[in-house]
């Protein structure tokens, strides 16, 4: 089986999100870059998928090079192998192009990406892999088990779940519950020292189209101070609630 | 030229997202100088549309479950029978599954979590919501038909209430794109999705057996019931629960939050929420910084003596 993960390479969760340019530009200044969550849960099931299945497993970004720290980390992590293809992502459509582009070439049976990447939340990128690719495609997988070319993938949806079979190839959309927190890898020693000897290739895009872009950010108004009231006067709260800001 | 709008069922009945794209696909319209359409599986009164500004419904009839390829095809095949430009869809869950197919059919450029009416008609933009609500951007869609994926509560039901015919609409349905084996959901339960009010804990409720605070509070308010992340993570409540930058996103008018510190990345999943009330026995909580309404206080203490008020409150309503 030939597993292919798609890294969003994105800000910390913790990071100060300011812009620079006239407000056109993230503010990459102090800004420590992580995999993706969603794409982590990922990976982690894709390592589990290598021991169980014996999969082969790599991992794509489309991005410049400053990508290639957190690609050498899902290797260390366990993946056999990066494909960085060199040009900046600009947004989902060329995103999901370029990587369209690779999975038709190499064969794959199985595309986890994330549900959306943190950074500018499209979530589109594995729909529109699975629309170019017309390959089977569960999106918010929270569940996936694979026997021979049969796959069954949980789907969380409003208000539940629901279950669903498909055969390979497919792609997911995938998010935490693919495996428990406490499962992720963390890259050890070793990892790290094995990293450094497996392939990052790095492949020229097609230059493919985009269908927006981004013109200029803003930041939310800041907020006013929060109103206190006294655990002794609960009637407090809720005259506030119904009265002021009219929500019951 | 037109707009057409995508409005989901459950069971026949409209989701409240599908009233709101309706009433965000007329202001849209409103600006172009065109109509509305809709297309739905099954509704039971389409018609019901034209209270929001919809002038013909295209609803056709499907016996099968939701699949997003078969459901992208068919909206995809409305959207070529009335020429539409706009094609406008919610942030439910099945409509970000299915929007990203369409969105290749159509060759259309898609913009997700948009937060308000175009900005700009040309170029097209959209105001949209990035880094998980720390911030906007403005979007330009350069593609000649245009996706919109309206963020939940974020426009509202606007009523405008037009004329309005319906079509059966004959669809050439393709294969589905996966086979459903099975669904296991709540039906009496509200969901975060559609949640006006949503109450939420975390950790400071200590475990999963001082929940029932939670769900008492929820059930006078008709809320859903939410969690921080750890709290899910230590398998208190289950994972769907869990909101928050990782989680699921919340934008109710009311989000009450118990025992939560307010992490940064709590806070981002629910920042879109309009308004927050925090109830934290820690004066310091970063939570204070977010919230519109506080009380410091022991949740243990504060929370029973709430649901009592909130039960005699809504007696005398
Ligand atoms: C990559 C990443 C992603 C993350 N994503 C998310 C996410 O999506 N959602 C999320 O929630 N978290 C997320 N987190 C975790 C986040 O950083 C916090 O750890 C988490 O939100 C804290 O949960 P909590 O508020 O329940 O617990 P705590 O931070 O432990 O807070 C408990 C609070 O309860 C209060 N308290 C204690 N006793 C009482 C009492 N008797 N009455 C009233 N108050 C009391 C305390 O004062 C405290 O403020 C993420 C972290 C990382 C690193």
């Amino acid at each position: 089986m030939r597993i292919l993960v798609c890294i969003s390479h994105v800000p910390d969760t913790t990071s100060k999100i300011n812009f620079v340019e006239g407000d056109t530009k993230f503010d990459t200044n102090g800004v420590q870059y992580i995999i993706n969550p969603n794409d982590e849960f990922g990976l982690t099931r894709a390592m589990w998928f290598k021991e169980k299945n014996g999969a082969t497993v790599d991992v794509i970004n489309v991005g410049g090079p400053e990508t290639e720290t957190t690609l050498r980390k899902t290797l260390a992590i366990g993946a056999d192998a990066a494909i960085r293809i060199n040009t900046a992502a600009l947004e989902a459509s060329q995103v999901a192009k370029e990587i369209a582009n690779v999975v038709q070439q190499g064969n794959y049976d199985l595309i986890i990406a994330g549900r959306e990447s943190i950074d500018y939340n499209g979530g589109m990128v594995p729909g529109m892999i699975a629309a170019l690719c017309d390959m089977s495609y569960v999106n918010n997988c929270v569940g996936l088990e694979i026997v021979g070319d049969k796959a069954t993938a949980i789907r969380e949806i409003d208000g539940g779940k629901e279950t669903v079979s498909a055969t390979l190839p497919l792609i997911v959309g995938g998010q935490k519950g693919l495996v428990e927190e406490s499962d992720l890898k963390i890259p050890n020693m070793r990892g790290i020292m094995m990293a450094r000897k497996k392939p990052l290739n790095v492949l020229e895009p097609q230059g493919s189209g985009t269908s927006s872009n981004t013109l200029n950010f803003e930041k939310p108004a800041p907020k006013g101070e929060v109103k206190l009231v006294s655990p002794e006067n609960i009637d407090q709260l809720i005259d506030l609630l119904h009265n002021e800001a009219k929500v019951i | 030229m037109s707009i057409l709008v995508y409005t989901e069922t459950d069971q026949g009945k409209f989701k409240k997202g599908a009233f709101e794209v309706a009433s965000y696909g007329k202001a849209v319209a409103d600006q172009i100088g065109c109509d509305v359409f809709a297309v739905s599986f099954n509704a039971n009164s389409p018609e019901s549309l034209g209270t929001y500004g919809v002038s013909k419904v295209l609803n056709t009839s499907y016996e099968g479950s939701f699949d997003a390829k078969l459901f992208a095809d068919a909206i995809k095949q409305a959207a070529l029978q009335v020429g539409a430009k706009v094609v406008i869809v919610s942030s439910s869950a099945d409509s970000r599954f299915l929007s990203p197919l369409l969105a290749i059919s159509l060759d259309a450029g898609y913009a997700t979590n948009v937060v308000a009416l175009p900005s700009n008609l040309s170029p097209f933009t959209v105001k949209r919501a990035v880094f998980t609500n720390k911030a906007f951007s403005y979007t330009e869609i350069t593609s000649d038909v245009k996706l919109i994926g309206v963020s939940n509560n974020a426009f509202g039901l606007v009523e405008n209430s037009v004329a309005c015919s319906v079509e059966a609409f004959d669809v050439s349905f393709s294969a589905p794109g996966v086979q459903v084996e099975s669904v296991d959901k709540a039906s009496d339960k509200v969901t975060i999705a559609d949640a006006d009010v949503v109450v939420s804990g975390g950790r400071g409720l200590k475990g999963p057996e001082n929940w029932h605070m939670i769900e008492d509070l929820a059930q006078v308010l008709g809320a859903a019931t939410a969690c921080s992340k750890p709290v899910s993570d230590m398998g208190w409540r289950p994972h769907s629960e869990h909101v928050g930058q990782t989680g699921k996103p919340v934008a109710s008018n009311l989000y009450i939050a118990i025992g939560v510190s307010g992490a940064i990345q709590h806070l981002a999943g629910i920042n879109s929420s309009k308004v927050k009330v925090v109830i934290n026995s820690d004066p310091e909580a970063p939570f204070f910084k977010a919230a519109d309404y506080g009380i410091v206080g022991d949740a243990f203490e504060v929370v029973p003596t709430l649901i009592e008020k909130l039960k005699a409150f809504k007696a005398d309503a």
